[in-house]
């Protein structure tokens, strides 16, 4: 890189180089990016990562599946029960296992009360990042109601491991159903202010309107998914096309957009909070009785093979593939995160914009830094 | 377009390819000299039309190195599984298909980061997470000295 900055000092003396980050607030983890620019538009973009490598991937060829679940969590971390989830669905698909009626209810209500938190905070820092300070302590007010939840029946407010192959850990808290009731009912309330502080404000609307604009094709190209990716108009919600636990149980529509832009990234996060709603409210009242998990062998070893399984997580899709050696321990695991794939499309979008556009799109891209580096 | 047509659909593209229906999907087996015009067959033509990359997985088999790419098509929501393998540790080197699918260039970064292996006409075939100086810590003989044991 360094070679490559001084080429373009060198090649056009009116270019600028600039850091952002590793260590910046808009960045929201440590990612650095070096930015090139030409008077206030940015000319170049060039993301560099690995500041929180962990090397995840190899340290699964050394433990256990039960294990595995436990690091998947600090991969999205606002995610954090969709990533177990999929590896949990993964082992079960290989070993066959059919898993009861409850759990399938207990693992779609838990993500998509993960989605609706993840999505929330992603509105707090989004507005913060444009300048609106308020928006931070709304979003994480009622967030905190989630985390309440998840803490009172798994024991952890971010990181919850409440998954484990065959089911979940434990059964839900005997509270479970009348908080999240009182939280839904609060959430209808507050959400139209959500839209009053943000979604209609005329300065938020010139942030974002038209900024970073991403076309169809380009979105399937760069392989980008999830919210970022049906804003394009791409439909590529994994529980609609290939459903998995009891999303083929529930009604919801998936939300799309053709304009592509900030604004619509935005504003397609703001509804899949509302269908997220709708689903809980489907489900809140018919969880099946029954086991909370099937009883699996101590050692689990999955026959040779390979495995794939997509999830949706509130950032796109995540692909866990595993192959296996019919040991206890994984030969290879492959994680295919749904951040790092969209980050490859941000030099394309913000290429000609001025640098304080640079901040909107990479905060409607709604990046988890250690999802990237994994 | 159903499992069945779409392994004879490949098969009638390339007679030689190994060809197999997997538990999940349809597996084709390509030996490096053809990757590259077997996946741009696959994302042009409108029977098939694979336009989604969803992931390129690096993979080191012991003797072996080999990249297995998953492919999905939006049009008709199906997936096939492309692999392909070289007995070159020294200098393993595959054709880069960030040409095709934009998706790829981080996902071959990766690839290269990790397993040291090397994608033909790569755009920016640069480390990705880790120095230059460091080993590749996906291959099977790699050694860490600095590993803490539990």
């Amino acid at each position: 890189m360094e070679e490559k900055a001084k080429d373009i000092i060198t090649d056009e003396q009116q270019e600028y180089i600039i850091n952002i980050g590793p260590q910046h607030p808009s960045t929201h983890g440590v990612m650095r990016l070096v930015v090139s620019l030409k008077g206030e538009f940015v000319l170049n973009v060039e993301p560099h990562i690995g500041y929180i490598h962990r090397g995840i991937e190899k340290m699964c060829e050394s433990l256990t599946y039960p294990q595995i679940i436990h690091l998947t969590d600090r991969m999205d971390y606002l995610s954090a029960h969709i990533n177990n989830e999929a590896v949990c669905l993964a082992v079960e698909k290989a070993l066959e296992v059919d898993i009861p009626d409850r759990v399938k209810v207990i693992r779609t209500l838990m993500s998509e009360l993960t989605r609706i938190q993840s999505h929330e905070l992603f509105w707090a820092s989004y507005g913060m990042d444009l300048g609106g300070q308020t928006c931070y302590f709304y979003g994480l007010r009622d967030r905190e109601m989630v985390l309440d939840i998840f803490e009172e029946t798994t024991g952890g407010r971010m990181i919850v491991s409440y998954n484990c192959p065959g089911g979940v850990m434990y059964d839900l808290h005997p509270n479970f159903r009348k908080r999240v009731k009182e939280f839904i009912k609060h959430f209808r309330k507050v959400l139209p202010e959500y839209d009053d502080i943000l979604t209609n404000n005329v300065i938020f609307h010139g942030r974002t309107v038209g900024i970073g604009p991403l076309p169809l094709k380009e979105a399937i190209a760069y392989g980008i998914t999830g919210p970022s990716g049906r804003a394009s108009g791409f439909s590529c919600d994994v529980r609609k096309h290939e459903p998995y636990s009891a999303y083929d149980r529930v009604k919801f529509n998936e939300v799309l957009f053709t304009e592509g832009d900030s604004y619509h990234r935005y504003l397609a996060r703001v509804e899949e909070m509302r269908e997220s709603m709708d689903i809980i409210e489907q489900l809140i009242d018919n969880i099946p009785e029954g086991p909370y998990a099937v009883k699996m062998k101590p050692v689990i070893k999955l026959p040779e093979g390979e495995y794939y399984q997509r999830v949706e997580t509130a950032r796109g899709e995540l692909g866990v593939f595993i192959i296996s050696d019919g040991n206890k321990l994984p030969y290879r695991v492959k994680f295919r995160t749904p951040n790092f794939a969209n980050l490859s499309v941000l030099n394309h979008l913000v290429k000609g914009f001025k640098i304080a556009d640079l901040i909107a799109i990479f905060g409607s891209l709604d990046f988890v830094i250690p999802d990237i580096d994994r | 377009m159903d499992k069945i047509p779409l392994a004879e659909f490949i098969k009638s593209l390339d007679s030689d390819l190994e060809i197999k229906e997997g538990k999940q999907f349809t597996e084709v087996t390509v030996p490096p000299s053809k990757l590259h015009s077997l996946a741009s067959q696959l994302r042009e033509n409108d029977e098939t039309l694979f336009d989604f990359l969803d992931c390129i997985t690096g993979v080191d088999y012991g003797h072996d190195l080999g990249v297995i790419y998953h492919l999905y098509s939006t049009k008709f929501r199906h997936t096939v599984v492309l692999r392909t393998r070289t007995a070159d540790r020294e200098h393993p080197q595959f054709d880069s298909v960030s040409d095709i699918w934009e998706a790829a260039n981080l996902h071959e970064r990766e690839a290269f980061d990790l397993l040291g292996i090397k994608f033909a006409s790569h755009p920016d075939l640069r480390r990705l997470f880790l120095n230059s100086s460091w080993g590749f810590p996906l291959r099977k003989d790699y050694v860490d000295n600095d590993i803490i044991t539990w």
